[in-house]
């Protein structure tokens, strides 16, 4: 059987992710075991939360080896959140060195005048490649993002959707056989459904 | 460009909806998990289920309802009305609520946002504010004053004072419920929305006073509001939410229509 992974590192509630693949039929398993998530054929690195904490216990738990080793092998990974955050090499929160999956930085949002910060509700996705997992999407559905920060890959080709609050930011990225979305699927309504049944069906491959 | 949220207050007494006579389809009006379903696929971006459950068994009954809802639907919601402690939050939030909102005991004990903030993150935080609009004075500067107790009590503390107290200990979002405009369906306290909305740097939610869909129009330009709370207007069958947001876009406000 195809074995499922939803990464915990104690970055926030994982239910509601193992909820929404139940909803698709899946049953995910929730481990903080870097073997079990090394081998798993298919693995989900969400999280909330802040940065620093989180790469902290990723290390303390030996989850950041686990997850190179996963990328190195070319397991679909999808990263949410905090997860599509931290794959990159730094974040400007709590001035962290992160798993490095990816060139690039996290930075904070620009706090333009009359903008909230969090950036918290539904935005629409402006996909800039087709890729995969975003198939079938139709360009006006929005999705549930809650967030301070956002991932800036080092090469545009990463880069697979843009979102505007105030400026565009990356809100979707893909290299290789890993993706990441700022926001929530699991909070998205039908689309955000849509979405991860797309990753459970990739295979990992994607030619940029 | 970020959406406004149009997001449906569910009451719930002992694991009932109190509201919600003339519902069809089927859709069993006193079950909130059938409710937070119908609301979920005709459009709702949030739901907020509001606990009134007085018995000793509150939590139980609510922790229940929780785990159901969240089985059923992909949105975000959150849950206020007794949540007294940690410990409660903690259910809730494992039950699988998106956020947990405090108000009296936050005016109470103002550390649970800070400490709620900590351990669960500020996104899960939401201060929910009932204030009534009271004489301007040294004591209440800005006119408006926090009340418990459903109203009843008057805290003598100024309601943009906290909030502006509530966003420094950690609060990731304000529910502003205006005491005097709730129940009226007359429209939302246009400037106390507006000016919490203007002071804070985090989402403000509007409550309180919604009747017409010129209501929301008017809190979301006019006050400034991320989103607006609704109850009997739609509870009731006067619109619908998709009736409700066709009629904010025409107006130009951003809305979610597609789901």
């Amino acid at each position: 059987m195809s074995s499922l992974v939803v990464i915990d590192y104690e970055a926030g509630n994982l239910t509601s992710v193992v909820r929404s693949l139940r909803a698709l039929g899946v049953e995910g398993t929730i481990t903080q075991a870097p073997k079990v998530v090394a081998a798993a054929e298919r693995v989900i690195f969400p999280g909330v939360g802040a940065a620093g904490k989180a790469m902290a216990t990723l290390q303390r738990l030996g989850l950041d080896q686990a997850l190179r080793e996963s990328f190195q092998k070319g397991t679909p990974i999808l990263g949410i959140c905090l997860g599509a955050q931290i794959i990159l090499e730094f974040s400007e929160e709590n001035d962290t060195s992160c798993l490095g999956l990816l060139p690039g930085r996290t930075r904070a949002l620009p706090r333009l005048a009359g903008l909230k910060i969090p950036h918290m509700g539904w935005n629409r996705v402006r996909f800039l490649r087709p890729h995969p997992v975003f198939r079938g999407l139709p360009p006006e559905a929005e999705y549930y993002f809650v967030h301070s920060y956002y991932p800036d890959p080092a090469q545009e080709s990463m880069v697979l959707g843009l979102t505007d609050h105030g400026r565009d930011f990356p809100s979707a990225l893909g290299w290789r056989n890993l993706v990441a979305t700022q926001f929530h699927p699991e909070k998205s309504g039908r689309f955000g459904l849509k979405l991860l049944e797309n990753f459970l069906a990739w295979d990992g491959h994607y030619a940029e | 460009m970020l959406s406004k949220r149009i997001i449906p207050c569910l009451d719930v007494r002992d694991g009932h909806t109190t509201k919600g006579i003339k519902f069809k389809n089927n859709v069993d009006v006193g079950d909130p998990v059938a409710m937070a379903r119908f609301y979920y696929e005709a459009g709702a971006d949030e739901l907020v289920f509001y606990d009134i459950t007085a018995s000793s068994d509150r939590r139980n009954i609510m922790i229940d309802v929780v785990r159901r809802v969240a089985a059923e639907i992909f949105i975000p919601f959150s849950v206020g009305g007794g949540i007294r402690n940690l410990d409660d939050m903690r259910e809730v939030l494992l039950a699988g609520a998106e956020k947990v909102s405090v108000n009296t005991a936050a005016v109470l004990n103002p550390a649970i946002i800070s400490q709620g903030a900590e351990i669960f993150g500020s996104q899960c935080i939401v201060l929910g504010m009932d204030v009534k609009k009271v004489e301007a004075s040294p004591k209440i500067p800005s006119g408006y004053e926090m009340v418990i107790h459903g109203g009843r009590t008057p805290m003598g503390i100024d309601a943009l004072w906290w909030a502006e107290e509530a966003v420094r200990l950690g609060a990731g979002e304000i529910c502003l419920n205006s005491i005097d405009a709730d129940g009226t369906q007359a429209g939302y306290e246009l400037t106390l929305t507006r000016m919490i909305s203007l002071a804070v740097p985090i989402p403000v939610i509007a409550s309180g006073g919604a009747g017409l869909p010129e209501h929301l129009e008017q809190v979301l330009t006019q006050g400034k509001a991320d989103a607006a709370l609704i109850a009997s207007m739609i509870h009731y069958g006067t619109y619908t939410i998709q009736e409700i947001k066709e009629y904010l876009s025409r107006r130009d406000i951003p809305i979610r229509l597609t789901w």
